[in-house]
């Protein structure tokens, strides 16, 4: 079947702004989104630009704004979308090229909320132990692989880029219920601050843009709660 | 072109498993950098899934020498006996530290980290399948990326994200530093640094059905083959047998470590037939082979009798949910059907190297069959061959080869630097990369001789001629094929003439890796007149020990490959015939 695809197309070094190109393209209903992008980068225009590498949602490289929803490109079929396809690169990051954001600010913000296991104690010669219940507390929020599709879907992000995010939030959520680690006050007073998890608004875009299915705006609220805990 | 310097005493090319356990290693004791082409988070450890096998015995009794014997037996006897002891013995202090470092591993009730049966590990030298792969449900391989680069953060350490090393300065056969190409600006980079690992990863897009991510095409190998440096035992590519059809997806071997059962078109299990023990657990090469026997017999299924089942409705709903979650949301998400309720069509898909840049257990890269070590360069994890994985890897053993010689190289960069000087590189170091940019950039575009055009004719034909079962009429075939697409490379062309964010460019780049690791693959294949592993020759079909109990090591010359060959080293098992 023939297939109508626009794209949202920047190129710094000859545009003064984006402008939007229109592919119509032979495909199969159970192509990816991806493949509809590599169509026109390999058989029509190769200075298309966006980032790509595992092909099947683990790696989080490919976010894009999909007829107006956050998803990855390689998690989406054909056949699941409505024609004309219209796709841009996430919002609230610096466009690059076409559909290539800048991350920076991205990873800078998750690395604000400590994004990593803090204990001190003699851990022993063997495993740490840890039951199941406990393990099972922050199960949801290991599965993020930082794609930015929740953080880069939020309202309030757009419009307050000091905002950490969700993704951040998410990060932080991993380690501070995990029984394993002692750095949780800093990290919710950190959160507690002003670009923390109280400006979240609960709009639940970013639930609903999650290519891993974490329940991202449950786990903000979850945080928020136990910033409580710390007074 | 702009040029941009930089000073360090180590480099690490890649931001992987390795390349990130070799960081932790090195970065408190030296200036070091990591480069990666990605964001560390993107490498493709991330997508590993089933587990990490240590002896840990925290289901039933176990011990590394079983897991060494199993390994030793899974690599058809072509694994090094002395480099496998130290994978199988340092395991268990890896997996111990990664937890330490917070990898959130699944949990038995009693608190300890949860163990699963994978293909090949067995209890007893082969009595029955062993509790020995540490998981994390099924997504094992993201929980280390993960655990290892939050460890990095932590430490501070330096990284280059979306800079792609293309060149190493090696100058009287002493390491001096890379050249990397800047993604986002198009700005060349000359990295000072007289200790460099190359942690790249594989080359699995030399097919065309893979499991692999299209940024794995060989790069540190290919820079490195370009230089002279051979490439050992590049005849043994495994094909995993659970790919999901037509696509390549994986889904874990952990499916069948869980009860999975693979069925053709009669619903037969047919892998009774062919490992009667172990059945469905057998290693990786025998399942593949027996799927494409089942294929070529006229028992696979679909209207193309082109494909298998991997059975898992008799697992039940919350088995699946608990251990296989993100496996068998790949199904549902790409082939739209309920693994709960429905058995899932699945061919052979391209997986892992065995072969890849020699090096010995220090993670030292060695530039000859005789061991002679090249100063100062070091390689680990897929792009490297210790060789811990011989002529076939059993499952999980990729993810503890990463962190068992990940570290070794960091702490090999560690020695070299505490006990050399620093390099300098003039500036016209950069000067063979911008040429071979320039020409590239200067050159009109013509469709006859784009990457995409030649790089589906290499994949297609190494899927038709050098894939499972091998002979050699399909290798010479291929050999043919292989010095067309070089010559039609020669006139490669792209039509994106732009700096910024270029990744054309750098596919053509890439395009010259997949057809070093593909005229390797073919020519050792061709050389190899043995089955051994995952090298299947119809034509010579029975293992020869005594004429091929050894690695091969390709190199370059000219535009085709010369040959020279190492014995394997053996230790406490002699080689036998390979049964499950």
């Amino acid at each position: 079947m023939d297939v109508k695809v626009n794209i949202l197309r920047y190129n710094p070094e000859t545009d003064r702004k984006g402008h939007w190109e229109e592919y119509i393209l032979e495909a199969d209903p159970d192509e990816r989104i991806l493949d509809l992008l590599h169509k026109v980068k390999w058989f029509d225009d190769g200075s298309l630009a966006f980032r790509r590498s595992c092909a099947h949602g683990v790696c989080g490289s490919d976010a894009m704004l999909v007829n107006g929803e956050n998803m990855l490109a390689c998690q989406v079929l054909v056949k699941e979308v409505s024609t004309p396809i219209k796709i841009e690169p996430i919002r609230g990051l610096p466009v690059i090229k076409d559909l290539v954001v800048n991350m920076d600010s991205f990873f800078d913000s998750y690395k604000k909320v400590m994004p990593f296991l803090v204990n001190d104690d003699e851990p022993g010669e063997r495993e740490r132990l840890q039951s199941p219940e406990d393990r099972d507390r922050f199960e949801d929020t290991t599965k993020c692989i930082l794609c930015a599709a929740c953080t880069t879907s939020c309202p309030v992000f757009w419009t307050a880029d000091t905002y950490v995010g969700p993704a951040a939030i998410v990060n932080a959520h991993r380690f501070v219920f995990d029984s394993r680690d002692n750095a949780s006050k800093q990290r919710l007073e950190i959160l507690k601050g002003v670009d923390g998890a109280f400006r979240c608004r609960t709009a639940f875009n970013c639930t609903t843009a999650c290519p891993r299915g974490i329940q991202v705006t449950k786990a903000i609220e979850d945080v928020k709660r136990e910033t409580l805990t710390i007074n | 072109m702009k040029v941009i310097r930089h000073s360090f005493d180590g480099v690490i090319v890649g931001a992987g498993g390795a390349g990130l356990r070799a960081a932790i290693e090195a970065a408190p004791h030296m200036k070091l950098a990591v480069i990666t082409k990605l964001y560390p988070t993107r490498s493709h450890t991330g997508a590993a899934q089933g587990g990490m096998s240590a002896a840990l015995a925290n289901v039933e009794e176990d011990n590394w020498n079983w897991h060494a014997f199993d390994t030793v037996k899974g690599s058809d006897y072509l694994a090094d006996q002395p480099a496998v002891d130290i994978l199988c013995k340092e395991a268990i202090d890896s997996v111990v530290e990664l937890e330490h470092w917070g990898l959130p591993f699944s949990r038995l009730e009693n608190g300890k980290i949860a163990q699963r049966r994978f293909g090949g590990h067995t209890v007893k030298e082969g009595e029955a399948p062993a509790f020995r792969a540490c998981y994390a449900a099924d997504r094992t391989g993201h929980m280390i990326l993960q655990t290892l680069y939050q460890k990095c953060v932590s430490m501070g350490v330096t990284f280059f994200d979306e800079f792609q090393v293309l060149d190493i300065k090696i100058d009287d056969g002493v390491c001096k530093g890379v050249i990397a190409y800047e993604v986002a600006t198009g700005d060349i980079h000359i990295f000072e640094a007289r200790a460099v690992t190359f942690a790249t990863g594989g080359f699995g897009k030399i097919y065309k059905v893979s499991s692999n991510a299209h940024s794995l095409t060989g790069d540190g190998p290919g820079i490195l083959y370009q230089k002279g440096i051979p490439l050992e035992d590049m005849e043994f590519y495994q094909f995993h047998p659970t790919g999901i059809y037509r696509l390549g997806i994986l889904l874990s071997e952990a499916a069948r470590g869980e009860g999975g059962i693979l069925r053709n078109k009669d619903g037969e299990r047919f892998m009774e037939r062919y490992a009667p023990s172990i059945k469905d657990l057998a290693p990786r090469d025998m399942v593949s082979r027996a799927i494409a026997t089942e294929i070529s017999q006229g028992n696979g299924a679909g209207p193309n009798n082109d494909f298998v089942y991997l059975d898992l409705t008799h697992l039940g709903a919350e088995t699946i949910k608990q251990k296989l979650p993100d496996i068998t949301d790949f199904v549902r998400t790409y082939v739209k059907i309920e693994p709960i309720d429905e058995p899932i069509p699945v061919q052979p898909t391209a997986h892992y190297a065995m072969g890849g840049i020699p090096t010995d257990v220090d993670a030292r890269v060695l530039s000859d069959a005789n061991g002679t070590v090249l100063p100062g360069v070091y390689s680990a994890g897929e792009s490297a061959c210790v060789s811990v994985h011989g002529a076939n890897r059993l499952g999980t053993n990729s993810l503890l080869d990463i962190v068992v010689f990940g570290k070794r190289a960091g702490q090999s960069m560690v020695d070299y630097v505490s006990s050399t000087k620093p390099m300098t590189l003039s500036d016209n170091a950069a000067e063979d990369l911008s040429n071979k940019i320039d020409k590239l950039m200067n050159k009109d575009h013509s469709l006859e001789y784009s990457v995409p055009r030649i790089r589906e004719e290499l994949q297609n034909s190494m899927e038709e001629n050098a894939k499972i079962f091998r002979t050699e009429d399909s290798l010479e075939k291929q050999t043919e094929i292989l010095a067309d697409l070089r010559d039609r490379y020669q006139n490669v062309t792209i039509s994106d003439k732009g700096k910024v964010f270029n990744t054309e460019l750098l596919e053509a780049i890439e395009l010259e890796y997949l057809l070093d690791m593909s005229d390797t693959t073919v020519a050792s294949a061709l050389h190899r007149k043995e089955s051994r592993g995952a090298h299947s020759r119809v034509d010579h079909v029975e293992r020869d020990d005594v004429n091929w109990l050894k690695h091969s090591f390709a190199f370059k010359n000219g535009d085709s490959v010369k040959l020279d060959y190492k014995d394997v080293e053996l230790g406490n098992y002699e080689p036998k015939e390979r049964k499950y």
